[in-house]
Formats: C-alpha cells, sequence, structure tokens
C-alpha cells in the first residue's frame, strides 16, 4: 500500500508531558483523561511499551488522536467516568485538565476508584507572575494561564499549597511532586516551588493501597 | 433503510466508483452444505456481491461492508440505466472515506435476504417450491458464516477491516468475537449488542402486521398475492423509528401534501404522504418473509450472554471504532456505549465517537462530514507499530 496517503502522526511530546511520561513505569496500562491529539499516550505505547486508552471530548482533538491510532473514547469527564471498571487500569493521567471540569472531586474520586496510581498535573495560580500581576490590580496571565478571565476553560484556579491540602483532604497522598518552570522543564529545586513553579505534577495514591 | 437525505449527492458517476453489477456466486452446494447455527442445512447457497477497488497483490487492502435490514449488495456506483447510486455510495469511492483508490471493498447481500442471496422466497432444492416458513431460523453466526465463505471465494482470508451500521454493526460484532483474526480493525456504526423491550416491541408489531395480513397464508404465497398491507404498514412503522423527532419536524412540520388541508381520512399531511411513499416503494424491493427472518435473528442477538463470549477476542484483539449518533433513538448512544464498555473492560482496543447530528438512526447513512472523517482516520491510521493494536 502507497504510505503517501497517510494522516500526519506524532507532533513532539511537550516537555511537561515527558516528565508526566517518566512517572509511568514501562509496560503499564494507562487510561489518560484529556488526551488532547493522543500524543503522550502515543510515545507511552511506542517507547515505554504500555496500553490504554484516551478519553478526549474536543472534536478536533479526538479526531487528531484517532488519526494516530490511539484508542480514544468520547466521553465527558465530569458525567462518563463511571464506565470504567473499579482498578482497570495501572494508573490514570489527567494531565492539565482538573481545572475545566466541574466537579474536580468527583473527577478525582473516580480517578481514585480507577487505579491506584493517579498522575494529576494543574497549573500554579501561586507563581510570583501571577501574585505581581493581582497586586497591579489585574487577573493573571501567563504562559501557564494564557486566557483573560471572561474567555477561558479554567474553572478553578489553585496554588500549589491549596491543591496540595486539597488532595490530602480527599484521601490522596502525594508519591512525587515535579515542580516546573513556566516552559515545562523542571525546576532545579523543590523549595519554594509555589513561588517560582508554572506548574506542578503530581503522582498520587489513594491513602492506604 | 432508506436515505432520506434530502440532497442526493451531486453527478453520482462523475466522482464515484462509476458503472458496477451485482454478481452472483454458489457458495454451498449440495456436497458442501451450509449448517446453521440452529442444527438445520440448506443445500445451495447463493450470494450476491459487489466488489469495488482493487486486492492488492499481499492481499491485504480488503475491507466487508455488512448491510442493515434491508440494504442489499448495491452498496456503492451505478447500475446500468439507474440514477441512483448504491445505499452507501456517499461513504464508499475514490477519494471518499472508504477509500476504492487504496481499499478493496466487498459488499453481499446477507443470508435470508431477497436481493440476490438465498432467502426464505427462494426456491427449494427438495420441493421445487419456495421455502416460505420452511426456511429455517437463522442466527447472526449464520450470516458471519456465508460471509467468510464469500472472503474466500475472493481470495482474502484477512480483512484490514469489517464495517457495518445497524444490524450490518452487529454482524460485525458477531464476526470479530468469533473469529477474530480475520480482521485488523471493526467498525460498529449505530448498532447494538442486545435489542432492548421497546426494539423488539418494534419488531414484533412489525411482523404482526405481516402475519395479519390477508393473504400471508402461513408463507405461502399463492397466485403471487403477496402480504403487501403489512409489509408496507412494517416499513411505515420501522421508517418513523429510524427518524428523530426533529428530523419530522424540518422535513414536514404539519405541511399539508396538497397546499390546503383536506379533512377527512385520507392522506392529508406531507407526512402522511411520505410514509405511504415509503411502503408502497419498499414493496417493490423487499420481501415479507425475510423481513420476518431477519428481524427476528436481531431479537435474539446477545453475544456477550455467551459464556467466555470474549475469550477469543482477547487472544486475538482487534481495533474497534464505535460510532452512535446523538438523535438515534432505534439504536441508542446507550446500547453503543454498552458494547464499548464491554470492549474497554476485556481490554480490547476500542475508539468511540457521539456524532451529532439531527437525523435520528438514519444519520448513518448520511453524508456528514465529522462521522466520515472520524471512519476515515480510523481505517487509515498506521497500524505499523506491532505492539499497540494489531
Amino acid at each position: 500500500m502507497s504510505d503517501s496517503n497517510r494522516l500526519p502522526v506524532s507532533h513532539p511530546l511537550r516537555p511537561d508531558l515527558a516528565h508526566v511520561a517518566e512517572l509511568v513505569p514501562p509496560g503499564s496500562r494507562v487510561l489518560d483523561l484529556g488526551c488532547g491529539p493522543g500524543t503522550l499516550l502515543r510515545h507511552l505505547i511506542d517507547d515505554r511499551g504500555c496500553s490504554g486508552t484516551g478519553v478526549e471530548h474536543d472534536p478536533d482533538m479526538l479526531l487528531a488522536a484517532i488519526s494516530t491510532g490511539v484508542p480514544v473514547l468520547d466521553l465527558d469527564l465530569d458525567a462518563d467516568l463511571g464506565e470504567f471498571s473499579d482498578r482497570s487500569y495501572d494508573m490514570v493521567i489527567l494531565s492539565r485538565t482538573l481545572q475545566t471540569v466541574q466537579r474536580p472531586s468527583d473527577v478525582l474520586a473516580q480517578m481514585a476508584r480507577i487505579s491506584d496510581r493517579l498522575v494529576v498535573s494543574m497549573p500554579n495560580f501561586g507563581l510570583w507572575r501571577h501574585r505581581l500581576r493581582l497586586l497591579s490590580g489585574h487577573m493573571p496571565q501567563s504562559r501557564e494561564l494564557p486566557f483573560a478571565w471572561y474567555d477561558t476553560p479554567n474553572l478553578h484556579h489553585a496554588t500549589l499549597v491549596d491543591l496540595e491540602h486539597y488532595f490530602a483532604g480527599l484521601g490522596l497522598e502525594v508519591e512525587q511532586r515535579v515542580p516546573l518552570t513556566e516552559a515545562g522543564r523542571r525546576l532545579r529545586t523543590d523549595r519554594g516551588a509555589n513561588l517560582v513553579a508554572g506548574a506542578a505534577i503530581y503522582l498520587l495514591r489513594p491513602v492506604g493501597r | 433503510m432508506t436515505t432520506p437525505d434530502p440532497k442526493p449527492t451531486a453527478d453520482p458517476a462523475a466522482e464515484g466508483v462509476g458503472l458496477v453489477e451485482t454478481r452472483s456466486v454458489q457458495l454451498f452446494a449440495r456436497d458442501d452444505p451450509l449448517r446453521l447455527a440452529g442444527g438445520a442445512r440448506l443445500d445451495e447457497v447463493d450470494v450476491a456481491y459487489e466488489t469495488y477497488g482493487h486486492l492488492n497483490e499481499t492481499a491485504d487492502n480488503a475491507i466487508y461492508i455488512c448491510h442493515a435490514l434491508t440494504g442489499d449488495a448495491h452498496a456503492a456506483g451505478l447500475h446500468v440505466g439507474e440514477a441512483r447510486p448504491g445505499w452507501w455510495d456517499n461513504l464508499i469511492g475514490p477519494g471518499r472515506a472508504i477509500d476504492t483508490d487504496r481499499w478493496f471493498v466487498v459488499s453481499s447481500n446477507l443470508l435470508g435476504g431477497c436481493q440476490g442471496t438465498t432467502g426464505p422466497s427462494s426456491t427449494n432444492p427438495e420441493t421445487g417450491e419456495p421455502f416460505g416458513l420452511d426456511f429455517p431460523l437463522l442466527d447472526m453466526s449464520d450470516f458471519v458464516t456465508v460471509h467468510r465463505r464469500l472472503g474466500e471465494h475472493l481470495g482474502v482470508r484477512h480483512w484490514h477491516a469489517v464495517v457495518g451500521g445497524s444490524l450490518g454493526g452487529m454482524q460485525v460484532l458477531e464476526w470479530e468475537l468469533t473469529h477474530p483474526e480475520d480482521m485488523d480493525r471493526a467498525v460498529l456504526i449505530a448498532s447494538s449488542s442486545r435489542l432492548t423491550a421497546q426494539n423488539i416491541a418494534f419488531s414484533a408489531v412489525g411482523r404482526q402486521a405481516i402475519m395479519r395480513d390477508e393473504n400471508f397464508q402461513n408463507g405461502r404465497f399463492v397466485d403471487e398475492r403477496t402480504p403487501d398491507v403489512g409489509l408496507s404498514i412494517a416499513r411505515m412503522m420501522a421508517h418513523i423509528t429510524y427518524m428523530s423527532e426533529d428530523a419530522f419536524t424540518e422535513k414536514f412540520g404539519r405541511s399539508h401534501q396538497y397546499g390546503a388541508p383536506s379533512r377527512g381520512f385520507g392522506i392529508d399531511f406531507a407526512v402522511e404522504s411520505y410514509l405511504d411513499h415509503q411502503g408502497e416503494t419498499f414493496l417493490t424491493r423487499f420481501d415479507a418473509l425475510s423481513y420476518l427472518y431477519l428481524t427476528r435473528v436481531m431479537d435474539y442477538f446477545d453475544p456477550f450472554s455467551r459464556p467466555d463470549a470474549l475469550a477469543r477476542l482477547q487472544q486475538s484483539p482487534v481495533s474497534n471504532l464505535i460510532i452512535s449518533f446523538d438523535t438515534d433513538w432505534r439504536f441508542s448512544t446507550a446500547q453503543s456505549r454498552r458494547i464499548m464498555r464491554t470492549l474497554e473492560s476485556a481490554r480490547i482496543p476500542v475508539t468511540f465517537r457521539e456524532i451529532q447530528s439531527p437525523w435520528g438512526h438514519d444519520s448513518f447513512l448520511l453524508p456528514i462530514e465529522p462521522y466520515h472523517a472520524t471512519i476515515r482516520a480510523f481505517l487509515e491510521y498506521d497500524g505499523g507499530g506491532q505492539a499497540t493494536h494489531e
């Protein structure tokens, strides 16, 4: 068969997604919630011997993911996670998506039901640049939070300190934290992350599992 | 099912697969009869089929099309002297979502049908008379047995994909569950793994309309008198279930067929005229006995209820695409989601998409861009990386 008609396949892995990928043990069965064009899942399948499923609701992203050949389900994270069986994945990933769902606590509870390991990343509202913007009297905008307050998919904002307190309240233990620069690279030091991290990736485990 | 699309494909001959003809082949004969799942035997089985595109040297570019309840082998292109192209012509053709420049496409009339393949109105070789109700009851797996034999006849032992909508999707599901090694990818559109009580109720009323017709005569149609009233009522009622309420509203509203109202019990509203036309034209192409036999196969289909239903598929996983339409109340998204959930929890690679469309169940026959783009993307993704899907 001619290869000339093939749809374009993978995009390069964003730096922050590369850090997410490093948290996934090779060979894992992975559920990627809000998988976008399937880039992370494709990488995990091709380079880390994983298998898995993506979930995506945006029509263009969904089509892009299908074109890369990753299994992807058109579901609503707020309504449909009950479709997945208890502890049916080794790892469930929610990358830069928690702030966009209606009911984050429900989504995290579903994730903890589906898997014993959760990877969650979220932009840090406590970044110094955001604090300066607020001090100057304006809502924060940055590379991590590029949207104007009136036109944004982000429904929830949290600092890393808030987020960790919230995880603890939901019975999710932080096994590992990877603070990232605004460019998505790993911060050299974990200290002061709430002030200098643009975002952070958390590896979480339901307490007692 | 018909195509309710108000805009037929423009000049299909210029763009589609061009002129085609339905061919016929005897796939089972007295010395090699078809043994049905129910235990009965058919000594002669002829199958009507069409093909589009070319089988490549490695015979790995073949796609099988399974049709719905009232479909036929003529899925694409034009027959000589006919203006209307095949029932899935908007999907199948050069450059179309199922691209015949790339794929070798096979479409056949299913067993028990009435469009060239052996069915209950065929002649029983034992008696020289039509089978009538002596025709054995069929099972979804019998359709698959015959499809597989047609593949062998055409030199195809492995399919890049098997594709079907509605009852067609049920055949795809049966096929992948029982012979997953036959295919890489499966596409199930507006389908179901198990009819609901409401689905069965509609089928039952359709069958009752046929069997209570005074010309039914226990399936022995004498003097060429056939249960036309019953069959057309079955068709009219079923057709209502193939469309959404909004589709009816948009297409007809409350408009009158002859402009002004003409009160009485005759045809007055445009929708009545439309249904009457659907019922009448159906008689020219469909057979009451096939309607009974095929709808009954759907009623009993429940493959996930079998013990170890998924064992073979888990041994030899097939990549699945499940598509539903949001306004389809005949085979709703919930029914597609059930297939999705069952396959996903068995760790079968599955992709699912619900398409927005106002047209109801019949959407699967219509040229809806996101729907066709989804099928194309799924058929054309590079499955070269063995470990992932295939």
